[in-house]
């Protein structure tokens, strides 16, 4: 390993960037694919670009081979990606339950809510607390493209400015608690505020997957099953 | 903790140290570490991070230190027998390979 690609490689980190290592075990050389740039010893075609890009966004180090070919192609992917997170907008009943199943799940949790009553350690043991009005918490911790976003507190003041955020932002995921009636009339609002339909359309509403879910608890699994979902497979579910 | 190993070896390097790093490139069956798994080893033997639950890592010390001396990166496999994988807490044996390099 070169030490300008470890350097690069260190730097990337610390800067919460996602970047894949890729070492051609035949050769020994190395190159760094970022998610819009390249940086290193060797070029790679385009198909392999995308496969290393998408070994990238799903977290998944391993070998790419020639399957026609076992003496052939043999490039190692490290991918090194910044820690998942989800930032919850509202200290509400259900992200009293969210919090931890997101914690166990891997996820760093930020709870925020300005009202002060709603966002306590004592409602929220443990977990990270902010008391910034939504839009200025959410531009303050740089979402990126490991990063969930899910609102939940129902109401427009709170709610909005937090999608207005987080869809003009790389978030792999946004969801939006509120009924079907709720979210149409969001939709119409987030609109009128300049939002495109297609920023509208990564709004994941009603929130979760349909499992019946009915209390807070059910709710939230519901939410970690479809942020899960999206991860692992796409924006298919 | 990935991160403590690369940037060890980074701080080893500073030091005018010879250092090699070794990655989990790829496991079969049930292997104790899982791919992308890093040590980092210098010349005088010490060494972060781990590739296997402690069954691999002397050989592994080995090729690094030749790795320094020539700055060929070796690519190792390792069957880790029945036996061995009882001895590190596993139910049945896998399979991993080691990609070993230097830092230059």
């Amino acid at each position: 390993m070169k030490q300008d690609i470890l350097d690069r490689l260190l730097a990337a980190k610390a800067d919460s960037i996602p970047v894949a290592l890729v070492t051609d075990l035949n050769s020994g050389l190395q190159t760094l694919v970022f998610e819009d740039a390249v940086h290193g010893g060797f070029g790679l075609e385009d198909d392999l670009l995308t496969k290393v890009r998408e070994r990238l966004r799903q977290d998944r180090s391993g070998l790419i081979t020639d399957p026609e070919d076992d003496e052939g192609l043999r490039l190692f992917v490290h991918a090194h990606n910044p820690p998942l997170r989800l930032l919850v907008v509202g200290a509400v009943h259900i992200g009293q339950a969210l919090a931890p199943i997101a914690a166990l799940t891997g996820y760093a949790v930020t709870v925020i809510d300005p009202r002060g009553s709603f966002a306590t350690e004592s409602r929220f043991p443990g977990v990270t607390l902010n008391d910034a009005w939504p839009d200025e918490a959410l531009t303050q911790l740089k979402i990126d493209s490991r990063t969930a976003v899910v609102t939940l507190t129902h109401d427009p003041k709170l709610d909005d400015p937090a999608l207005l955020v987080a869809l003009r932002s790389p978030a792999f995921y946004v969801g939006s608690l509120g009924s079907k009636r709720t979210h149409a009339k969001r939709l119409e609002r987030l609109k009128e505020e300049g939002l495109r339909d297609a920023e509208l359309a990564r709004i994941h509403a009603p929130v979760g997957l349909d499992i019946g879910a009915v209390t807070p608890a059910e709710i939230a699994v519901s939410v970690m099953a479809q942020i899960t979902a999206v991860r692992r497979k796409g924006s298919a579910a | 903790m990935t991160d403590d190993i690369l940037q060890q070896a980074a701080g080893w390097r500073a030091e005018g140290r010879k250092v090699a790093v070794a990655t989990v490139v790829a496991t079969w069956g049930s292997s104790p570490r899982p791919v992308g798994s890093q040590m980092a080893v210098d010349e005088a033997g010490a060494m972060v991070g781990s590739v296997s639950g402690g069954c691999i890592e002397g050989a592994v010390v080995h090729e690094a230190r030749k790795t320094m001396e020539d700055g060929e990166p070796r690519l190792l496999s390792f069957g880790v027998s029945n036996e061995m994988a009882w001895e590190v807490g596993l139910a049945c044996g896998g399979q991993v390979q080691v990609y070993v390099e230097a830092v230059e």
